[in-house]
């Protein structure tokens, strides 16, 4: 049964100088305990699309179309509404867990104030609480560590208190945006091997936003590429990876760099991404394609079903792209395997140009301060 | 911290006795003195009188001797002008009416300014806001002195509400002018500082966050944004506190108080240099204090500022 349905959701910024279509059209399907890969390059709409889904949008943002959850439409529902089913429903783990702890609290008081809040306890059971959910995301002496200031953690750390402050009502679905992003490699591998566990602990669903499809390879069922706002090809993780149907999809694939392979060359998509306040005409893609033809910059293709549980937007016929597909992608043959399992190594900030590069997080995941 | 505040107090002595010595050769290189009037002296008298305040000494000496009764005996010697009043006097009879009536305009100050930031920062871009700013900036741009004629002719003229001046520690109707015309723009500055630091505040991830939680918004703000928005705010406060509660000179002069204010400048006009002394250790010595007090108070509220 569908827990989170997206229907022709979108998202308008209202700036002085124009209207940023941040999220166009987006449908989507999030099943109870499965897990949703978003992938795209940074300003593709992902990050605005969950904030959207929970209601976190800026001031100026403008949401449109249908989030049903549970049942409930919740999208631009009243706060009240929201109220009840944000961190006890849904809830969310920021990029940067240096930014998105509040510094001038205690850990503690950050933690029970969520279970105050939804939960009715008391402050002392809601501490109890908050520190047996540290201890389940691996925090080493959290009892004594949940009276300390979060500039007291490492990054790492921080980004398991904040995992285990968005457990703490065992919600049915995590947003986790860009959870690794600000973390070292070693680092992000213990953190997405945690996520993993907890997943199927507390039996939840989870979307994962990233611009790493090595991390995505490593931990979802399906995947949805997004680029200018718009999916532009989504359906289950193995053939996506095998064999992607969309040019984009292919440049991020071959963006990856490969340690294990002779040629060192890195590959980036050529040209930068859309700037959406006044996107190219037609598909958002069309500069920058190798298959772009005729009508390409007139007529956005739409999302549309060419085999079983797959769908892509492109006027480029399914067969040509997979003719012309390098031979380069990552490891295939286990893509749900522990991310730690996958060789590579992550350059995203190295290529310029808007590339989105990254394999699966290198380095051994040893459990303990990191 | 407590090491830190001993540390800050054994700096801030050496501090005051640097300006108690730059105060008074400054003040005596300026040309002529407190005996200069428009009607000169007969030189015996005057000799006579420099004579008994030591003015003949050398400027060394006259420190000394000044530091002397000031560090070993609290006494801030005669007034020049007033010879029948000491200076400790002029400052006990005129120090209590500042405090009162700068310490009320200050906790005005205070309460209207930051309610206006806070309210103006959550409506931002509403008519809440415009109006907010636009009473900030009305604030700003009456001087105290357009401000204080105005209150007296329209409260004490036309409605005849309030007394048009004077002091009274009794009755309150005497206090309301003065804290009226010195909170005004001490609050418009105080508004705008309190609006864009809380703009920054709860635009940043961790009130995210804390929305994120489902907490209510008046919760996300009491809770976890009016803390780190305090910041900016606080550290303008010290100084603003310390020139509220030493007083005023228009203030002192448009409602005739009797506050310190108007003393310290007529003692620097009349050259009265035991009153100006007086005044400068008096306000000096509190800059320090309360800029310490701002210090603990920052390290109170951001866990990352440890001394």
């Amino acid at each position: 049964m569908a827990l989170l349905t997206l229907t022709d959701l979108s998202v308008r910024f209202a700036t002085n100088d124009a209207e940023v279509r941040a999220v166009t059209d987006v449908n989507l399907t999030v099943n109870a305990g499965d897990t949703l890969g978003i992938v795209g390059e940074s300003g593709s709409g992902k990050s605005q699309l969950s904030f959207a889904i929970m209601g976190l949008l800026a001031r100026n943002g403008r949401a449109s179309g249908s989030v049903m959850f549970d049942g409930q439409q919740i999208l631009n529902a009243p706060v009240k509404v929201l109220n009840r089913i944000r961190a006890e429903q849904i809830a969310m783990i920021f990029q940067d867990p240096m930014t998105s702890l509040n510094p001038y609290m205690r850990v503690a008081d950050q933690m029970a104030e969520v279970l105050t809040l939804h939960k009715g306890m008391g402050k002392r059971e809601a501490v109890a609480e908050s520190v047996r959910m540290l201890d389940a995301v691996k925090i080493p002496d959290a009892k004594s560590r949940i009276r300390l200031y979060p500039h007291e953690f490492s990054g790492g750390m921080r980004q398991r208190v904040m995992i285990a402050m968005a457990l703490l009502c065992r919600p049915k679905l995590l947003i986790a945006d860009e959870p690794t992003t600000a973390l070292d490699v070693t680092v992000q591998a213990q953190i997405m091997a945690l996520l993993s566990d907890l997943q199927r602990d507390f039996g939840m669903a989870m979307i994962l936003i990233t611009h790493d499809l090595g991390v995505v390879a490593g931990s979802c069922e399906r995947v949805a590429v997004m680029y200018g706002g718009r999916i532009r090809e989504t359906g289950p993780v193995r053939p996506i990876f095998a064999e992607a149907t969309h040019p984009y999809t292919q440049g991020l694939l071959d963006a990856i760099p490969r340690v294990d392979q002779e040629d060192e060359e890195l590959r980036a998509i050529p040209g930068q991404p859309p700037n959406m306040s006044n996107p190219p005409p037609g598909c958002a893609f069309q500069p920058r394609c190798p298959y772009a033809r005729e009508g390409c910059d007139s007529i956005d293709p739409p999302l549309e079903i060419f085999a079983p549980d797959r769908a892509r937007a492109c006027h480029a016929p399914v067969a040509e792209v997979l003719a012309r597909r390098t031979t380069r992608h990552p490891d295939t043959d286990q893509p749900a395997a522990h991310p730690a399992a996958h060789p590579g190594a992550v350059a995203d900030s190295a290529i310029p140009r808007g590339a989105v590069a990254g394999a699966g997080a290198a380095g051994t995941p040893t459990e303990g301060q990191p | 911290m407590f090491a830190f505040v001993l540390r800050r107090l054994a700096v801030a002595i050496p501090t005051l006795l640097l300006l108690i010595v730059f105060s008074f050769v400054l003040m005596h290189l300026a040309p002529g003195g407190p005996f200069t009037g428009e009607r000169a002296l007969p030189p015996q008298v005057l000799a006579n009188l420099e004579a008994q305040y030591g003015l003949n000494d050398p400027l060394w000496l006259q420190i000394w001797n000044y530091l002397v009764s000031v560090v070993v005996h609290f006494d801030f010697g005669p007034s020049f002008v007033y010879p029948d009043r000491t200076v400790n006097q002029l400052i006990a009879n005129g120090f209590p009416v500042t405090l009162t009536y700068g310490g009320l305009s200050f906790l005005a100050a205070v309460i209207f300014g930051v309610s206006l930031g806070v309210v103006a920062a959550i409506w931002h871009n509403s008519w809440v806001d415009y109006l907010a700013v636009g009473i900030s900036i009305g604030a700003q741009v009456l001087p105290n002195f357009v401000m204080a004629p105005l209150l007296v002719l329209v409260f004490t003229l036309w409605y005849r509400l309030l007394p048009g001046g004077g002091w009274s520690f009794s009755d309150p109707s005497f206090w309301v002018m003065p804290v009226i015309a010195l909170a005004t723009s001490y609050m418009a500055s105080i508004a705008r500082i309190t609006r864009s630091s809380m703009l920054e505040v709860l635009g940043s991830n961790h009130i995210r966050t804390a929305r994120a939680k489902g907490m209510p918004e008046h919760r996300v703000i009491i809770r976890h944004a009016l803390k780190p928005a305090m910041l900016p705010v606080i550290s303008y406060l010290g100084p603003v506190f310390v020139s509220m509660i030493t007083g005023s000179v228009v203030i002192d002069i448009y409602f005739s108080t009797g506050g310190i204010g108007k003393a310290f400048v007529d003692s620097a006009l009349n050259r009265d240099y035991a009153v100006m002394m007086g005044v400068t250790i008096l306000v000096g010595a509190l800059t320090i204090l309360f800029n310490l007090l701002v210090d603990v108070l920052y390290a109170w509220i951001d866990p990352k500022i440890r001394y």
